[in-house]
C-alpha cells in the first residue's frame, strides 16, 4: 500500500512538474514581457532603461534558465508576485480557492444527489421507458453548454423574474447564499449527466450478479436489493470515475466563476492570462493542475480502501 | 408502471432480426453492413440524429447561397433594422447589426461544424497512432503511453486551453499578417483541440489493438512472415474502425462545445467569424434587450451536441453486436 502510494505520489509529481515546464514555456510566448508593459504605462522610458530592466528581472536569459530559477523558488514556497494584484500571489489565490470551493463543492454533492437516484433508478429499468427518458436527460445534460445555460437560467431568474442576483459575491451569509444558488445549479445540472450515466452503467453491471439473483430470489425487496446490493457495489467504480472527472468540475467552475462574477480560481487564472499576469496564471494553473491529481490520487486510494478484494503492490 | 417495463422490450425484441445475419458476417464488426444499418434504424432517436446532423451540414454550406436565393445578404448591415423580431423576410429577427439572424446561425454552423469535424479528425488521428503504438509495442511503451494518456484525462482542460490559446504566434516565429488572420485563429483552435481530445480514441484503439494481436489469425501471420506494418493495416486497422467511428462522432460534440466556449471567452475565432460561440458572446451584453440572441445559438449547439452524442450511441450500439442482443 504505501509503495503504491509513493509510485502515484512521484507519478502526480512529475505530472505536475511537467505542466509547470510547459505553462512557463507557453507563457514565455504570450504577448508582451513585463517590460513591455511598464514602457506602455511610462513613454519616458527609454529602450537603454527597457534593456537594464529586462537584464535587472533577468529577463535577457534563455527562457529554460529562468524556469530553473523559478523553480527553485517555487520549490522554497516563493511563488512571485501578482502584478495586478500588487500581491504575492499565493495570497491572492488563497482567497480565490475558498471561493472556488463554495462553489465547486455544494454543486458536486448536489450533482451526486441528483445523478444516484435516478441513475439506480433507470438501471433497475432497462430497456423501459422510465429509463429512456432518463438516460435522455443525461445525454441532454452532458451535452448543453454550461454557459449557455448559464445565460438563460440569468435571463428568467435575475432578469424576467427579479428572484436571484444576476452575479457578486454578496454581502454576508445570507447574501452569499442567494449568491451562490444560481452559480451551484448550473454547474450541478451540467454534471449531473455524466454521473448518471456512470451510476446506471455500475449498477446495470451489479445486477447482472449472481449474488443479485440470489438476493432476489430470497425475496428482497426491489427498494432493499437497490440499497444493500447494488449502491454499496456499484459505489466503487463510481468513486474511480468521479476522481476523473475533478478536471470537468474545475473547467466548469471556471465557466460559473466567469458568468456570475465569482472571484474564484478559475476566474482569476482567466483574468491572468488576459491581463498577462503572468506569476498568477502560472500559479492558479499550478494550483487547479495539483488539486485535480491529488484529488484524483483520493479517489483510487479510497476505491482500494474500500475495496477489501484489492491489495496493493 | 411496473407492467410498462416487461412490455416496451418485449415489444422491441419481436422486431430485430438483424442478429441472425450478423452471425454469419464476415465484416470486422461482426456484422455486415445492411445488418448495422437495420440496428441503426432501430433506432429511431439516432437515425433522427443523423438526419438532423446531415441536414444542417447542407443547409451550413449552401447558407450563402440559400441566402442569395431569397436575396438576403447575411453580412449585410442595416442599424436601422437592428434586433427586429421575426418576420416572413427575417425568420428569425436581425442581430444586433440589423444582419439576418437566421442565415447568420447557418454561416455559424459553417464553422463550427468545419472546426468540429477537422478537430475530431486530428484527434482521432493522434489518438490512433499512439493508441496503435501502445497495443503493439506493449511493455514500458504501453505503460508510458497509457499513463500520459490517464493524466490527461485528469487534467483540468479548460484552464489549460485557456492559457494555450492566449499565446502570442508571433513570438512563434509568424509574420504578424498571418498571426493575426481568421485563418490562424481557426487553425490554432482545431490543433488546440485536437491536442487535448485524443485520449478516449487512444484507450478505445488500445484495446482493440490488443484484442486483435491476441487473435490466432495474427498468430499465423506473422508465421508466415508478415511485417508489423503489414499486420496493423491489414488486420488491426480493420478491426478498430467501428470503436473509432464512435469515438469520433462522440468528439464532434465535444470539440464544438470547447469551440463555443473558448470563442465565448474571447479566445477561439477571430470576432469577425460568425460562429456560434461568437455570436453568444455578443448577444450577452445585450441580454436585457434581445434575450432572443442569446437563445437562439444556444439551442443550435446544444441540437448539434445531443445530435452527435445520440448519433455516437446509436453507432456504437449497431456496431457492437452484443449491446443490441441483450436489449
Amino acid at each position: 500500500m504505501l509503495r503504491y502510494i509513493t509510485q502515484r505520489l512521484l507519478e502526480s509529481l512529475i505530472v505536475l512538474l511537467l505542466v509547470s515546464l510547459a505553462t512557463y514555456l507557453l507563457l514565455g510566448l504570450m504577448p508582451g514581457d513585463p517590460v513591455d508593459l511598464l514602457i506602455s504605462g511610462d513613454p519616458n522610458l527609454t529602450s537603454e532603461d527597457a534593456a537594464r530592466l529586462r537584464e535587472a528581472y533577468g529577463l535577457d536569459r534563455p527562457i529554460f534558465e529562468r524556469y530553473l530559477g523559478w523553480l527553485g523558488q517555487a520549490l522554497q514556497g516563493e511563488f512571485g508576485y501578482s502584478r495586478h494584484f500588487s500581491r504575492p500571489a499565493v495570497v491572492v489565490l488563497n482567497d480565490a480557492v475558498w471561493v472556488t470551493l463554495s462553489v465547486a463543492a455544494p454543486a458536486l454533492i448536489l450533482a451526486l444527489v441528483l445523478a444516484i437516484p435516478f441513475g439506480l433508478l433507470a438501471a433497475g429499468r432497462q430497456g423501459g421507458w422510465l429509463d429512456q427518458t432518463i438516460n435522455l436527460s443525461a445525454l441532454i445534460s452532458l451535452s448543453l453548454p454550461t454557459f449557455w445555460l448559464a445565460i438563460m437560467l440569468i435571463y428568467l431568474f435575475a432578469v424576467e423574474l427579479r428572484w436571484l442576483p444576476a452575479g457578486g459575491m454578496g454581502e454576508g451569509f445570507s447574501g452569499r447564499l442567494e449568491h451562490l444558488l444560481l452559480p451551484v445549479s448550473v454547474l450541478a445540472l451540467s454534471l449531473a449527466g455524466v454521473f448518471l450515466r456512470f451510476t446506471r452503467a455500475a449498477a446495470a453491471e451489479v445486477l447482472g450478479q449472481d449474488y443479485v439473483r440470489t438476493a432476489k430470489a430470497k425475496g428482497v425487496s426491489r427498494v432493499g436489493l437497490m440499497l444493500r446490493h447494488v449502491l454499496p457495489n456499484a459505489a466503487l467504480p463510481l468513486i474511480t470515475l468521479s476522481g476523473l472527472q475533478l478536471g470537468a468540475l474545475f473547467s466548469g467552475t471556471l465557466i460559473v466563476e466567469i458568468l456570475f462574477r465569482q472571484l474564484g480560481m478559475g476566474r482569476v487564472l482567466y483574468d491572468a492570462v488576459l491581463g498577462n499576469d503572468y506569476n498568477l496564471a502560472l500559479v492558479a494553473l499550478m494550483l487547479t493542475t495539483a488539486a485535480t491529481l491529488i484529488g484524483n490520487l483520493l479517489a483510487d486510494l479510497s476505491h482500494a480502501w474500500l475495496d477489501p478484494r484489492i491489495t496493493l503492490r | 408502471m411496473p407492467g410498462s417495463t416487461p412490455a416496451s422490450p418485449s415489444a422491441r425484441a419481436g422486431k430485430p432480426k438483424a442478429s441472425g445475419p450478423s452471425a454469419s458476417g464476415p465484416s470486422a464488426s461482426g456484422r455486415p453492413a445492411s445488418g448495422r444499418l437495420r440496428a441503426l434504424l432501430r433506432q429511431p432517436l439516432a437515425f433522427l440524429a443523423l438526419v438532423f446532423l446531415a441536414l444542417l451540414a447542407v443547409a451550413s454550406v449552401s447558407a450563402s447561397w440559400l441566402a442569395s436565393l431569397e436575396g438576403i445578404d447575411p453580412s449585410a448591415v442595416d442599424l436601422f433594422n437592428a434586433m427586429a423580431p421575426p418576420s416572413p423576410e427575417h425568420w428569425l429577427g436581425t442581430d444586433e447589426l440589423g444582419r439576418d439572424l437566421f442565415y447568420r446561425l447557418l454561416l455559424g454552423g459553417q464553422v463550427s461544424l468545419a472546426v468540429g469535424l477537422a478537430a475530431a479528425l486530428g484527434a482521432a488521428a493522434i489518438g490512433t497512432l499512439i493508441g496503435l503504438t501502445a497495443g503493439e509495442h506493449g511493455g514500458w511503451i504501453d505503460s508510458l503511453l497509457m499513463r500520459s494518456t490517464d493524466a490527461m484525462i485528469a487534467l483540468p482542460l479548460l484552464p489549460i486551453l485557456i492559457v494555450l490559446s492566449a499565446v502570442d504566434l508571433t513570438k512563434l516565429g509568424f509574420s504578424t499578417e498571418v498571426a493575426g488572420s481568421e485563418q490562424a485563429a481557426m487553425i490554432r483552435l482545431i490543433i488546440l483541440v485536437a491536442l487535448v481530445g485524443w485520449t478516449t480514441t487512444a484507450r478505445l484503439v488500445r484495446a482493440a489493438a490488443r484484442e486483435t494481436l491476441a487473435q490466432d489469425y495474427v498468430l499465423a501471420a506473422r508465421a508466415m512472415g508478415a511485417s508489423s506494418l503489414r499486420i496493423l493495416l491489414r488486420h488491426v486497422l480493420p478491426n478498430i474502425v467501428a470503436p473509432l467511428v464512435v469515438a469520433t462522432t462522440l468528439s464532434v460534440g465535444q470539440v464544438i462545445l470547447f469551440e463555443s466556449v473558448l470563442s465565448f471567452l474571447g479566445l477561439g475565432l477571430d470576432p469577425g467569424t460568425a460562429s456560434w460561440g461568437r455570436m453568444l458572446a455578443g448577444a450577452q451584453d445585450i441580454l436585457w434587450d434581445a434575450p432572443a440572441l442569446a437563445l437562439y445559438p444556444g439551442l443550435a449547439i446544444a441540437a448539434t451536441v445531443i445530435a452527435c452524442n445520440l448519433a455516437g450511441d446509436g453507432l456504437a450500439a449497431a456496431f457492437d453486436p452484443r449491446r443490441s442482443r441483450n436489449r
